[in-house]
């Protein structure tokens, strides 16, 4: 065990910060690599469940009205893309709540990062890169479970992918920059009950905004899982604008960018100490 | 290596480590020593760069440990108080995981892991998950894992803190080793014979202040004397005696709750004049002093959490 200077390990700032949070990234994979299986099962059963007993079960009811309001579409092709969406946000913020709490204070792997060059910075963008992974292996699979459904029309769908992982990733960054300051997992549980659930419902994946009440729409156009979903299915109905894709990018890059400013900093005060 | 004037750290209104000073060289040992709650480790996460100082001035390897963080820490392994090791991992994985913290290419990890795990004797445990390994194993595990990059100081924060004798004694004895290789090593303990048995100099931190500095020798001579006699009566007869102990010429005396302690320098001598007094203990125990004498002086019999 010779007292030598490690030459690989004088890498310097700004480079420095992407090859730090591939390596977090790596510590991830290599975690992973325990569980994916299970993880795929999951990811192919929660759009066949859903596709299947409401695209195909209740909307052979809704077919039947042949509404405008879902733009003339089977309910099926209408459900698919905003449920594309709902399953990128529930996928986020599955991965930005409890393996975060766990890794600072239950198996504390993220102290045992920091005594290494990298940053706290460098484990948070580590840990996104590895849930964009995640979101778009899940975000994939139900794509191609609902093409063959037969869901997805046109090759514009796959144009749906990266905005779904994109809006993930708007959950990813903000949840995560508060679940790190976190010290105990019970308030996860009212991001679930009050956040994800009313945001599921009324966020037009199951039917048109257009349906609620008038002063309930505008705070449906404000959250987060509405631009994604609006942009998942202009594009698979090939129906998407200019300005609305701009709209709904815009909101959900600026979303991100806010939490991972936020990240930063939360991540640096929780593990600097 | 390490040069701190004046280091302060503070969180909120609570001082942790109210501005001390030390130098550490290349190749020694050198040892925090207190109770809990002295400052030992805030000192220990602020030489790890993960812990912003509050004031003063700190140098590592004549780095700036708050701006080049990732380039000291690079050279530093660390062994923190709880382990942070990755349960569901095996032990290779652990390392793997870990070499690649430091950029180091896999087949680097392969070869150091094979010596590393030799080194810290668990070779033969290398595709166990880690979860059901025992204490003293992990804390082997955590000493390998911070061997990973072949760093130049290694830190550890209490060592051998809830270790059976056994383990603590194979850690001791890998920590020799590697201090034979030239590696500088800074431990905090509360043990007083991990520190008479590793370090070459120590502190004692008190209340977030260094008490004294020296080697455990050094401190010896300069806090306690050369023998102790440590003496025992029947409880009824303990008052009386310890009144009476007064008497006999003693540098220092301490009288507990079921024994007398006199420091002298000579404690045979002491005992004869002990019995010329027409006292008999129960037992008497003459012994060299140790650094817990020294430690229990410096820093009291008062009860810390």
């Amino acid at each position: 065990m010779a007292a030598v200077t490690t030459r690989e390990a004088i890498t310097r700032p700004p480079l420095a910060g992407a090859v730090f949070a591939v390596r977090e990234l790596r510590f991830w994979l290599t975690n992973y690599r325990r569980t994916w299986r299970g993880s795929i099962y999951s990811s192919l059963l929660n759009p066949l469940l859903f596709l299947g007993a409401l695209g195909l079960g209740l909307g052979s009811l809704v077919n039947q009205h042949r509404d405008a309001a879902i733009g003339g579409v089977s309910y099926l092709v209408f459900l698919a893309p905003g449920l594309l969406a709902a399953t990128a946000m529930t996928t986020a913020v599955g991965e930005s709540t409890y393996p975060v709490l766990a890794s600072v204070k239950w198996v504390k792997t993220y102290q045992a990062a920091t005594a290494s060059p990298l940053r706290p910075a460098d484990i948070f963008h580590g840990h996104m890169l590895f849930v964009a992974l995640r979101l778009t292996m899940n975000c994939a699979i139900f794509l191609a479970v609902s093409a063959v459904l037969g869901a997805v029309h046109s090759y514009w769908a796959l144009a749906s992918l990266p905005v779904a992982v994109l809006t993930g990733l708007a959950f990813n960054a903000t949840i995560e920059s508060w679940a790190i300051t976190r010290t105990r997992d019970t308030s996860f549980a009212v991001i679930f009950r009050f956040g994800m659930i009313p945001l599921f419902l009324f966020s037009g994946i199951f039917f048109p905004i257009t349906q609620l009440p008038g002063w309930l729409q505008p705070i449906a156009y404000a959250t987060p899982l509405w631009h994604g979903v609006a942009l998942c299915r202009a594009l698979t109905l090939g129906a998407v604008t200019l300005g609305g894709a701009l709209i709904n990018v815009g909101y959900l890059v600026g979303l991100t960018a806010i939490g991972v400013a936020a990240g930063n900093r939360s991540y640096r005060r929780r593990l600097y100490v | 290596m390490i040069r701190a004037r004046g280091l302060v750290k503070r969180f909120g209104d609570f001082t942790a480590v109210a501005g001390i000073d030390f130098e550490l060289y290349r190749g020694e040992a050198f040892g925090f020593l207190g109770p809990n709650g002295a400052g030992k480790s805030s000192t220990m996460r602020m030489i790890g760069c993960v812990s912003p100082p509050s004031g003063g001035e700190l140098s590592i390897l004549g780095l700036d440990p708050v701006a080049d963080g990732p380039v000291i820490r690079a050279r530093l392994g660390v062994v923190p108080q709880e382990d942070t090791l990755d349960l569901e991992l095996t032990v290779r994985e652990n390392l793997l995981v870990y070499g690649r913290y430091f950029g180091l290419s896999r087949e680097v990890i392969r070869e150091r892991t094979a010596q590393l795990l030799d080194f810290v004797q668990l070779s033969d445990r290398a595709e166990d998950q880690v979860e059901p390994l025992s204490g003293g194993m992990k804390r082997r595990l955590t000493i390998a894992r911070s061997l990973i990059n072949e760093p130049e100081i290694l830190l550890l924060d209490e060592p051998t803190t809830g270790l059976d004798p056994q383990a603590r004694h194979a850690v001791w004895d890998r920590l020799f080793r590697l201090k034979q290789q030239g590696v500088t090593l800074i431990l905090t303990t509360h043990y007083m014979d991990e520190a008479e048995q590793l370090c070459d100099r120590l502190v004692v931190m008190d209340r977030a202040k260094i008490a004294a500095e020296g080697s455990p020798r050094e401190l010896i001579k300069r806090y306690s004397t050369p023998e102790v006699l440590e003496l025992r009566f029947e409880p009824d007869r303990h008052q009386v005696a310890a009144e009476k102990l007064a008497g006999v010429p003693a540098e220092r005396r301490e009288v507990l709750a079921d024994r007398i302690l006199l420091y002298v320098t000579d404690g045979d001598v002491t005992l004869a004049a002990v019995r010329a007094l027409g006292l008999e203990p129960l037992t008497s125990l003459v012994r060299r002093s140790t650094l817990e004498d020294v430690f229990l002086r410096l820093t009291g019999r008062r009860l810390e959490d």
